[in-house]
């Protein structure tokens, strides 16, 4: 099963895979969210929604119907 | 070597201090104005770069690319594809910030594609130590092609080296640092054959966006069948995007380097608490009570000092100056005008105040954050806090704030329901109106009982704002994609000067933008209030004469003959001829005129009815406002005008009729559609009027 974004938890990194272009805000793409770059879950908000990550060093909050779209690859941390 | 003036446009993303570095080099020498026909702000100003040469410094509207999605960056694109137009810049200045480097560097990868000369600020370069920070300043300049001045805002460090850089432009290389076209060679190479005359990265970007250029028509690249669908145009959007980030990151590898080990970060901490579920709505409803004291009880020190002021120099202009037309329209008309405007300066100024310093802090985009979800539920967005706030000053501003919001269902809805919230404007009204219906008792041994009527009147703003968004919601049928991306800057300390300029040119613009209005409509009322169509007006003394002499009426001779006039002059026409309609209410033809006067401003109904009851008594007649509105009585029955189903009427009148102009103007420019503001007038209005109605008759 692959992971999205929404099912990260918090403080967990992971790397993004892939996603349709379709469904992805351009203004997103050009904070650096984009295939290959590493993204972090910083805060949940209080009722779950929105998400506040740091991908490719921006600081941004997305809602987590877009985090639904962000197809991930957790990064296993020893 | 004559005098010489460099254009400079100044770019950059949002939070990377643009501001800062435009009032650093231009001081208090700029202007504010808006771009042709749209509500976005236009910030000129003036540099002395040398002896020599002078600099006009255009502040664009941030920005994070060159693909528009809001009015504000469609300005920046429309500039920058246009070297017709008379801003056209020599030399564009991008401004990005030495923590956020990676992602200001896509914009300026752009810009650089537009072959125009290009330097390079790198803002608070302070934060460099506390980040572990270092930069190949030389390395950084070969590989993108330009010049770098490292600045300090804060510490107002390299704005001389800035200065220097713009006033030898000439000398900045122009050549783009990428080659974009890359992403799809046979298009692009196609389409260089068939406009070689055109730069192509300006070719493309006509494609992707929906901007005007007025020497490259659309029309005529999609006859020349270069249009593609949108999802594959979004896809080498994509494409395009992560080449230039390969390259941007190819460079920082060498050019800037992070030991984390030196880094120390409180982001980390205040997100914890700021966006806690507990604390960080606590601490959001405290900095709300704090707004709302400033703004109701501190600003009424300054505000009751400018009222008395004013009322002082109209007794002082009517005693002093010759009697005579001119002097009634300065001391009746023109300076209590003056006077409702200046009254609200305080509380404008308190409220951007605030509003500035939760900006510039970093902290309202953690507001965003935390009530996106909740405000969502009602058809609005995070974003819409903002508007709702600041429409507790005025729906003005607020409803030009409402432009962040990028979904355009919930833009919408934001600005028909900013409106609802009790703007200062209502304060005058309700203030008045409480303290005539409402006894200064308390309950409970601390709750003023006057105090908690104004609390439950904000809260109805609010809650009429959300349930009607709610209702909105649910009527309304767009489509609109969500679209929610914010941007969470890093924690800053204020700076003063910032905050100082914003503060004082917003409150300029308030006062002469919505002042206009007020003091033409206060000296029209003083004419219509002064003036009267017949000889039943103009023989006003000699009929209430014969009619004191007939014992038909009594009373004081000068008071009788003054509201004599002021029935048969033209207000009181109109007064008496639109009483059928409020009479349901329990509105007299004196409050419906203050009713019908206060669409130019809501606070003009105390100014009327001021002028209603004060025009031709005695200037030195002390009586307030408040007592004279407290002694009318009906001329049959005998029972009080402002009882309290009237004023009860009343009240709920103004918190939910819409009755502004300017609002309805400013929403009729941000929704391109005389649509919308017609909706909001029938709707607002119609409902306060059926409230009033069934309100009032019940309590009768």
């Amino acid at each position: 099963m692959t992971l999205t974004l929404a099912q990260l938890q918090r403080g967990q990194k992971a790397i993004i895979t892939d996603f349709n272009v379709d469904e992805i805000p351009l203004k997103l793409l050009e904070m650096g969210c984009l295939p290959g770059n590493e993204v972090e879950l910083l805060q949940v908000a209080p009722l779950g929604d929105p998400l506040y990550i740091n991908v490719n060093d921006s600081h941004v909050a997305i809602r987590l119907e877009t985090a639904k779209e962000i197809r991930i690859d957790l990064i296993n941390e020893f | 070597m004559t005098h010489n003036t460099i254009k400079v446009a100044l770019i950059g993303n949002p939070n990377v201090g643009k501001t800062s570095v435009f009032n650093e080099l231009t001081g208090l020498n700029q202007q504010v104005g808006n771009y042709p026909g749209i509500t976005v702000e236009k910030k000129v100003g003036f540099s002395k770069l040398s002896e020599y040469t002078k600099a006009t410094i255009l502040d664009l509207p941030g920005t994070y690319s060159l693909n528009a999605s809001s009015m504000d960056e469609s300005v920046v694109i429309e500039l920058l594809m246009n070297k017709n137009d008379k801003n056209f810049p020599d030399v564009a200045v991008v401004v990005s910030e030495v923590e956020n480097l990676k992602r200001n560097l896509l914009l300026f990868t752009q810009i650089k594609d537009l072959e125009i000369p290009t330097i390079l600020v790198i803002n608070m370069s302070d934060r460099m130590d506390a980040k572990g920070i270092t930069l190949d300043i030389p390395f950084l300049e070969a590989q993108l092609k330009t010049k770098i001045a490292l600045v300090s805002s804060r510490k107002k460090t390299g704005i001389a080296e800035l200065k220097k850089l713009i006033i030898n432009y000439k000398e900045l290389p122009t050549e783009p640092c990428l080659n974009a076209s890359s992403i799809d060679p046979d298009y692009f190479n196609s389409l260089r054959r068939a406009f070689p005359n055109q730069l192509l990265y300006k070719l493309w970007l006509v494609i992707t966006q929906d901007v005007n250029f007025s020497n490259l028509h659309r029309k005529h690249i999609e006859e020349n069948s270069f249009a593609k669908p949108k999802a594959e145009l979004k896809r080498l959007q994509q494409k395009e995007t992560i080449k230039r980030y390969q390259f941007i990151n190819d460079t920082l590898k060498v050019g800037y380097i992070v030991d984390k080990t030196k880094a120390t970060d409180i982001r980390e901490k205040l997100d914890r608490i700021l966006t806690h579920k507990i604390y960080g709505y606590l601490i959001f409803f405290g900095i709300l009570l704090l707004i709302f004291q400033s703004i109701f009880d501190w600003s009424s020190i300054p505000m009751d000092f400018i009222d008395s002021s004013f009322a002082a120099l109209s007794s002082f202009a009517k005693t002093h100056l010759p009697a005579g037309v001119l002097t009634d329209l300065i001391a009746e008309g023109i300076i209590p005008g003056l006077g409702g405007i200046v009254i609200f300066i305080p509380q404008i100024a308190f409220l951007f105040l605030f509003i500035s310093v939760l900006e510039e802090s970093g902290y309202m985009s953690r507001v965003v954050f935390l009530m996106d979800k909740i405000m969502r539920r009602f058809g609005l967005s995070g974003k819409s806090v903002v508007p709702l706030i600041s429409g507790t000053a005025c729906a003005i501003p607020a409803i030009m704030a409402a432009r962040n919001i990028e979904n355009w269902k919930e833009r919408l809805i934001t600005i028909l329901v900013t409106p609802f919230t009790t703007c200062s404007a209502r304060l005058p009204v309700y203030a008045i109106l409480i303290s005539l219906i409402i006894p200064d008792k308390r309950i409970l041994g601390i709750f003023n009982l006057q105090g908690l009527t104004l609390m439950f009147l904000y809260m109805l703003g609010f809650g009429m704002a959300i349930v009607s968004a709610y209702a909105l919601n649910k009527v309304l049928n767009i489509k609109s994609r969500s679209y929610f991306v914010v941007e969470m800057p890093s924690y800053k300390v204020p700076m003063f000067k910032n905050v100082g300029i914003n503060v004082v040119e917003k409150t300029k613009s308030f006062v002469f933008g919505a002042g206009k209005i007020i003091l033409a409509l206060s000296v029209i009322l003083w004419f219509l209030g002064s003036h009267g169509p017949n000889n039943t007006f103009h023989n006003a003394e000699e009929i209430v004469e014969s009619q004191l002499q007939n014992k038909e009426i009594s009373g004081e001779k000068e008071d009788l003959i003054a509201s004599y006039k002021l029935e048969h002059s033209y207000i009181g026409i109109i007064g008496k001829s639109i009483e059928p309609v409020i009479k349901p209410l329990g509105y007299d033809w004196k409050i419906g005129i203050a009713v019908v006067s206060s669409f130019a401003a809501r606070e003009v109904f105390v100014g009327t009815l001021a002028t209603i009851y004060s025009v031709g008594s005695h200037a030195e007649e002390e009586t307030t406002i408040k007592n004279k509105m407290a002694a009318e009585v009906h001329p049959v029955t005998g029972v009080k005008i402002f009882n309290f189903a009237t004023g009860t009427s009343l009240l709920l009148f103004y918190a939910f009729a819409m009755q502004c102009i300017s609002t309805l103007a400013i929403t009729k420019k941000e929704t391109n559609s005389w649509r919308w503001p017609m909706i909001q007038l029938a709707f607002m209005s119609g409902f306060a009027y059926t409230v009033c109605l069934i309100v009032y008759q019940l309590l009768k």
